[in-house]
């Protein structure tokens, strides 16, 4: 096969992966609360997974200093004083693995104090593992091609 | 070389680095902001993310060095770094030139060769692994950052005083370690243009240093064939003794002798040699990606560097990114016995599983060399899959703390100043839609990097690559996982 109409052909199978539709199975949106104490420099629970379309809310506790809850893809924030707590509501729209971490400088390990949120599946995760396995299908063809194009050469 | 584009072609890039002073005051600006990163540490507040010392060592610089200087110019951090500076010139007794009449040396300090036992980097492998045992404090305490840079200072004037050359950066600086087994997948590297001329060249300047009448340095100067009745006492002029006249420049800082360089692990790129060749015989080229993997390193020491850096940098996508409370605890918390045990584990991780699982796959593989060489040899697959590990880590790390950098910039002592107006600039985030597929590509590019590195490598040990393959996907897909 010509490694170039190969390298075509691998770079088309990788946009599929990287993009295709991931079949989602429909769920209905329900409310879910999740109660969620932070204190330094970890939050608990600190992995929870919702559908996506749920209406989400998270009632934060700080069980030591101010610590905060920022949801990073959503962009959004609650902030939660010493033996209070603070709401956050909002609808997960967003399908996939979103890190969230403390906003308000709570001490020394404050920029590692981070816990999951999943909306649905985290299909990134899937297609990167298809990407590698697709790298892996493409790279050993196209290597051994160009071996044998070094060996015909000398 | 057909491959290779010289850069020191250009008339302009070649006295850029011929000249002393461009070098000079990067490096002054380079040392003054160490200096100030100590100081912020010790003085300033107390809290990390407002402290110079973390933002700009550990953000700023960190961002830098692992996602640009380290993948694209190699050891280019170490043309620049300020920490060899005060004992280098304590050593050589000046700041720019050598002296210039071939008078003795003012440089202080015993010039004792670094004992040949030692001439490895399991020294550099300790002294980055008892870093990373304590990397949650050191990362996140202004103090502790200060006295880690203070101590690597005062460590590095302290061998420069007692050994010759750099010592300190060549076999215990912890950073200096993991650059050079990383610089060898850069597409840069100082080489020489011609080997017949490094042969014949009279008293290898570039590596006992010259003075700017062509004498060797040092010792050499009084020794046969150049003095003590040798070449340099006799009445004939130099040039019909076949001694050219060298520029002034010191031997190389780096105990390398270009002539013999292969790979850019222990070339630190500090240009001396092209200062000091007669011959005009040293250019910095640019040249493919990771052109020095095709030949497999042999060397046990090498092999365990890249295994230390990948292990480390998967434990600190776990530790450090990961959801885990318990796991930050334990090593956040150093001294109680949580610490003790992810102490364990982590060496553990490093030095058992890893390459018990590696060695494992390549046990049963055909080959006519042992165990332990094919070890070496095929670990080399390792380096482009532990930086691109590190780069994946890294992106996470720093986009999600950058903004901690213009607050610093504007108060880099935490003191309430306002230096830029940018003080009180709100932590954010930045390029948070792209981070998991930039994560993705580096990953998944290292992957493909480092199964061509294997074949690479088992085609010249006459091996099969397939064992190592799949160990540096498994490692890819524990990586995705913990990143995504």
């Amino acid at each position: 096969m010509n490694s170039r109409f190969f390298l075509l052909l691998l770079a088309a199978a990788g946009l599929v992966v990287a993009f295709a539709p991931f079949p989602v199975q429909s769920i209905a949106p329900q409310e879910r609360t999740f109660r969620i104490e932070a204190r330094q420099f970890a939050y608990s629970p600190s992995e929870f997974k919702v559908n996506p379309g749920d209406t989400v809310t998270i009632q934060l506790v700080s069980a030591d200093v101010v610590h905060g809850l920022y949801v990073d893809g959503y962009n959004i924030s609650v902030e939660a004083d010493p033996g209070q707590t603070a709401s956050l509501t909002f609808i997960a729209d967003k399908p996939g693995s979103f890190r969230f971490r403390c906003n308000v400088t709570c001490g020394a390990m404050h920029p590692f104090m981070i816990g999951r949120l999943t909306v649905g599946t985290n299909s990134w995760l899937f297609r990167s593992i298809g990407l590698a396995v697709l790298g892996l299908i493409g790279f050993f063809p196209f290597s051994f091609h160009k071996e044998r194009m070094l060996v015909e050469k000398r | 070389m057909s491959n290779r584009i010289e850069f020191t072609r250009s008339p302009f890039i070649k006295n850029a680095l011929k000249s002393r002073y461009p070098q000079l005051a990067v490096f002054i600006v380079m040392l003054i902001g160490y200096i100030f990163a100590i100081l912020a540490g010790l003085i300033g507040t107390p809290v990390g993310s407002r402290n110079f010392s973390i933002v700009f060592v550990w953000i700023a610089w960190w961002a830098i060095l692992i996602l640009v200087a380290v993948p694209f110019f190699g050891r280019g951090w170490c043309a620049v770094c300020p920490i060899p500076l005060p004992g280098e010139w304590l050593q050589r007794g000046a700041i720019l030139r050598p002296e210039r009449s071939g008078a003795k040396s003012k440089g202080r300090g015993l010039n004792l060769r670094w004992p040949k036992s030692l001439r490895n980097i399991w020294m550099q492998n300790i002294s980055f692994l008892l870093l990373a045992l304590f990397s949650s404090v050191l990362l996140t305490t202004p103090n502790i950052t200060s006295i880690v840079l203070a101590a690597m200072l005062f460590a590095a004037i302290g061998l420069s005083m007692v050994f010759e050359r750099r010592a300190f950066c060549r076999y215990l600086c912890p950073v200096g370690g993991f650059i050079g087994l990383y610089s060898q997948t850069a597409p840069i590297e100082l080489r020489i243009k011609n080997k017949q001329v490094c042969v014949t060249c009279e008293g290898k300047p570039c590596y006992n240093g010259a003075s700017t009448l062509g004498f060797p340095l040092r010792g050499l100067r009084d020794t046969p064939p150049f003095g003590k009745r040798g070449l340099l006492d006799s009445p004939l002029p130099r040039r019909t003794l076949g001694l050219r006249s060298a520029n002034s420049g010191y031997g190389c800082p780096w105990d390398v002798f270009p002539g013999g360089l292969t790979k850019n692990t222990y070339c630190g790129l500090c240009m001396e040699c092209i200062r000091t060749c007669p011959h005009d015989n040293i250019a910095i080229n640019l040249r493919p990606f990771s052109a020095d993997l095709a030949k497999p390193s042999t060397r046990i020491d090498e092999a365990f560097k890249a295994f230390i850096m990948l292990g480390s940098a998967m434990i600190y996508a776990g530790v450090l990114l990961g959801p885990w409370g318990a796991l930050k605890d334990a090593a956040y918390n150093v001294g109680t016995s949580a610490w003790f045990t992810y102490a364990v584990v982590f060496l553990a991780i490093i030095f058992v599983i890893l390459p018990g699982f590696f060695t494992l796959g390549i046990l049963k593989t055909k080959s006519v060399l042992s165990l332990k060489q094919r070890f070496a040899s095929l670990a080399t697959a390792l380096i482009p899959l532990g930086l691109m590990f590190w780069v994946a880590f890294s992106l996470s790390f720093v986009l999600t703390n950058a903004t901690y950098i213009f607050a610093s910039l504007s108060d880099p002592l935490g003191l309430g100043w306002n230096l830029f107006g940018t003080a009180n600039a709100a932590w954010q985030p930045m390029l948070i839609s792209v981070l998991a597929p930039a994560q993705t590509l580096a990953l998944v590019g290292g992957l493909i990097w480092s199964a061509r590195t294997a074949q690479k490598a088992a085609s010249e040990i006459k091996t099969s690559s397939i064992p190592v393959i799949i160990f540096c996907f498994a490692a890819t897909l524990v990586m995705l996982w913990l990143l995504l």
